[in-house]
């Protein structure tokens, strides 16, 4: 995260690994989608697990965020975003669908 | 970098401590528009069936645009990669040749989305529609105006570059827009897993 002093740089293996993992995790879900070749709701999760898959590799290998070597701060601030996302996020939905579902009775 | 951090003065510190401050500022930046895609992706599953009658994401996506999209994406986030790992080397001509690359790969998303959208608004499926529509061009509209203001830092990134060479103040531009762009593909993510994959199932 610093670009002042370079201390254990990650290099041209960080970024290809990175990107070869990315292409593998883009690849499964709409190979998935394009063949039909699991249920609905199998191919919902799978899509899931490598969204969130991929979403890691890009912040480690990309964005090279480590908890050793990324500043405590920026790491707090990150947690204290998806606090913040959980939250808005999740009652949003919470909400709207428990209201969709009472209004339909 | 580290011939120059040998011999420090107490004025370079103080600057090198600035430009850490606004990396940390910059994170904060994108902290905070990472609440703004989460609310509009919050929106966006909330109206996915308010399709009013209209068109929904099976008869308007297509597998293999969003997959073009997303392969240009991801390509132009491997690319900066490489003009940040030449920028650290100190290879100058290198940087602006990958940053241009990474523009060219960018500039080719941002077409494939707005021929996208004019195939949708030209089918009577613009954002006026219905409140599906009215969220997904939000959504994705958001991330192509970020994507867009991203390719304009790249370009003048580089004009910094190509006029002041490679010292302490550009690095840490260079590395603050990476952090944009790379935070710019992670949403993407989000948008072909939450928007167009499970609208085409």
């Amino acid at each position: 995260m610093d670009t002042t002093t370079s201390k254990g740089e990650p290099g041209l293996r960080n970024y290809l690994t990175g990107f070869v993992l990315a292409l593998v995790l883009t690849a499964i879900p709409f190979g998935l989608v394009a063949t039909g070749a699991l249920s609905r709701s199998a191919t919902l999760v799978v899509i899931a697990i490598a969204a969130l898959a991929q979403v890691f590799v890009h912040l480690r290998c990309f964005l090279h965020l480590s908890f050793k070597d990324t500043p405590r701060e920026n790491i707090l601030a990150m947690a204290f975003a998806a606090v913040l996302i959980f939250i808005m996020v999740g009652g949003s939905l919470w909400i709207m669908l428990d209201l969709n579902a009472r209004m339909m009775i | 970098m580290s011939d120059m951090a040998s011999a420090i003065t107490p004025r370079e510190r103080e600057e090198a401590e600035n430009l850490e401050q606004r990396e940390f500022g910059f994170w904060l930046y994108l902290m905070s528009d990472a609440i703004i895609f989460a609310l509009l992706f919050a929106t966006y599953v909330v109206m996915t069936v308010g399709t009013a009658g209209g068109p929904s994401g099976k008869d308007l996506f297509s597998l293999g645009h969003t997959f073009a999209e997303t392969m240009t994406l991801l390509c132009s986030s491997i690319t900066f990669g490489m003009a940040w790992l030449a920028a650290k080397a100190g290879r100058k001509q290198q940087v602006l040749m990958w940053l241009m690359v990474t523009f060219v790969l960018g500039a080719g998303f941002i077409a494939l989305e707005i021929s996208e959208f004019a195939g949708m608004i030209a089918v009577e499926a613009g954002p006026d529609r219905s409140g599906f529509l009215s969220a997904f061009f939000a959504l994705v509209g958001t991330h192509g105006l970020h994507v867009s203001f991203g390719l304009i830092f790249i370009l003048v990134m580089s004009g910094q570059i190509a006029v002041r060479g490679l010292n302490h103040y550009s690095m840490s531009r260079l590395f603050r827009l990476g952090l944009f762009w790379h935070f710019l593909d992670i949403v993407w993510i989000a948008i072909f897993s939450i928007v167009y994959l499970p609208g085409l199932l």
